[in-house]
């Protein structure tokens, strides 16, 4: 019997309704996974174009649009999947509420992804030219391929607000207190370099030498600073109960133990290491690989971070 | 005016007439509850008690719920109910997220965030909220806090120093106020919910968030393809259908 199985004093609930498991599931690991791509590539690539000549890295002006491009597609495409009501979505647009970090979000990331495709079709038609023939848009998109230069930095400024808006929206998400801590703000800045860099380092075979050294420092920094902040939260930043059972839940085995550290091994140890040699002596093939690690990696962290709040029973 | 309630602990004996009574009056779905009562029990026996939590939305001051919905689908009434807009609803479960008391659910029927509005349709018309009628003993006090006559006001003046409020560390200003409750009742870490079968019922929880038959795709086609309507009898024939997937050796 269960009365004879727990501690005298201890209290339990005989009857109860069942309570909602897990609210914001794998669509939304996905979505902040995706985002962290779509905004990472633009911080990593503007910190390489003020470092580097452009003829270093030749492909950057169209790959690092059109990686975001597709990531932020892929991130706006799963934030409306996941809606009840998917074509309500309007309604973020038509009565904005302004105090949710949900509809300021919304507002940067719409705005973000349309300035990206306006530069991922300027790089694109610059760097093949051959479109301009057959295609109309092509020549009138001719026309405002300085607006590429001019919107750049502002955009690379938009891309910090729509990376870390997650993070206030998981501070607002007052109820899984394992959130609340400031710096998820952070957390989303280092994942943001982390993939972003990842990304690029996947379509950096023509680049300098030079080049691909930072983008392997910058993947190890932000591996290794991303680990530390991780490891702290899990293990003694809280004095919070909530997030301390949260935690305690984790720590006690079970399949989010397993896919946490397999996440942490995967994603940030092993890319860390393999990053770091690739500054000493450069081999193509493991940087690439480190690449591919560290998106996998990062998407089951975040996975495990998202859900095991929600765990918890709250009342 | 601001509207709250106050619920004596020492006085509700279970009975649950008040879940009953909540969910006839907003005809709310099966598998969803906008008040439910926890039943706790407390100690070893002998030396055993069962104590009775009626747990429904704490109207709070300062809503996280509110704060975080992205279409003011979530909203405040000028006496103080948060209240909710399903038409504006979009969905995206932040409520469920934000409410600190796990008070706010996804309709199956609707496929929208709701939850008590203390009746605020009753409210209106002059009545009280349905609970309140139900309550067998008047364990359920409604009534305007800042009213220094009104019942609840009187209660809470009578109760000084025994009156508590969940989770006040959040710091969201419920209006729902407990007589006679605990750290073992109001607080969720202080016990165990340990899932499978218990006193009458199996302790678990919800399939889905929402209806469990509108997969993603439904979700777009519904308003073309005319989603079929829900009621709690098609709820029944689905819970009819699992038991006899169980049966033939499914999960």
């Amino acid at each position: 019997m269960v009365e004879s199985t727990i501690h005298a004093t201890q209290a339990v609930v005989t009857l109860d309704v069942p309570l909602p498991g897990i609210i914001w599931g794998w669509m939304i690991t996905l979505n902040m996974w995706a985002k962290s791509i779509g905004t990472g590539v633009i911080l990593v690539g503007a910190f390489l174009l003020y470092r580097h000549k452009k003829e270093d890295m030749p492909n950057l002006r169209w790959t690092m649009p059109l990686i975001s491009f597709v990531a932020l597609n892929i991130f706006l495409l799963f934030t409306l999947v996941d809606l009840h009501q998917p074509y309500r979505m309007v309604n973020i647009f038509l009565h904005p509420h302004w105090t949710s970090a949900i509809t300021v979000g919304a507002w940067l990331a719409s705005l973000f992804t349309g300035l990206i495709t306006v530069l991922m079709l300027i790089g694109g038609f610059d760097a093949f030219p051959e479109f301009r023939r057959h295609c109309p848009v092509a020549k009138k998109v001719r026309g405002i391929s300085s607006f590429y230069e001019k919107a750049f930095p502002f955009i690379v400024f938009l891309a910090i607000p729509v990376t870390t808006y997650t993070a206030i929206i998981m501070a607002q998400s007052s109820a899984r207190e394992l959130w609340q801590a400031p710096t998820e703000v952070m957390q989303m800045i280092w994942a943001a370099l982390m993939v972003g860099s990842a990304a690029l380092i996947l379509v950096s075979n023509e680049w300098s030498e030079k080049a691909r050294k930072d983008l392997s420092l910058i993947l190890a920094l932000a591996t290794f600073f991303s680990f530390m902040m991780y490891m702290s939260e899990y293990f003694f930043s809280f004095k919070s109960a909530e997030a301390e059972a949260t935690l305690a839940y984790v720590h006690s085995g079970g399949t989010y133990n397993v896919e946490f550290w397999f996440g942490m091994f995967l994603g940030f140890i092993i890319p860390f290491f393999l990053a770091l040699s690739n500054m000493k002596s450069e081999n193509k093939t493991l940087l690439r690989f480190a690449a591919i690690l560290a998106l996998i990696g990062l998407y089951l962290v975040k996975d495990v971070w998202l859900k095991i709040p929600q765990m918890l029973p709250l009342s | 005016m601001k509207l709250g309630f106050l619920v004596d602990l020492n006085l509700c004996m279970g009975c649950k007439g008040c879940e009953i009574a909540c969910k006839v009056e907003n005809e709310v779905p099966l598998g969803s509850w906008r008040l439910r009562v926890k039943y706790i029990d407390i100690g070893k026996f002998p030396d055993a008690s069962r104590s009775f939590t009626p747990l429904r939305c704490n109207h709070c001051e300062n809503a996280p719920c509110e704060r975080i919905c992205p279409v003011s689908a979530l909203h405040y009434l000028e006496n103080g109910i948060v209240n909710i807009d399903n038409e504006r609803c979009i969905g995206c479960a932040g409520c469920m997220m934000a409410c600190p008391y796990g008070a706010i659910y996804m309709d199956p029927e609707t496929n929208t965030a709701d939850k008590c509005t203390y009746c605020a349709h009753r409210i209106e018309s002059g009545m009280m909220p349905a609970c309140v009628v139900a309550c067998p003993v008047e364990a359920n006090i409604f009534g305007d806090v800042e009213d220094d006559t009104s019942h609840i006001s009187q209660y809470i003046m009578e109760h000084q120093g025994a009156v508590q409020v969940r989770k006040p560390e959040k710091h969201t200003n419920p209006k729902h106020f407990y007589v006679g409750g605990g750290t073992y009742t109001l607080d969720p870490l202080a016990h165990k919910r340990i899932e499978g079968y218990s006193l009458f019922n199996n302790i678990t929880h919800l399939d889905a968030i929402g209806d469990k038959n509108h997969g993603v795709l439904d979700r777009f086609l519904a308003p073309f393809t005319g989603h079929s309507k829900l009621d709690n009898k098609s709820f029944i024939d689905s819970a009819v259908d699992v038991e006899s997937h169980e049966e033939e050796g499914g999960h």
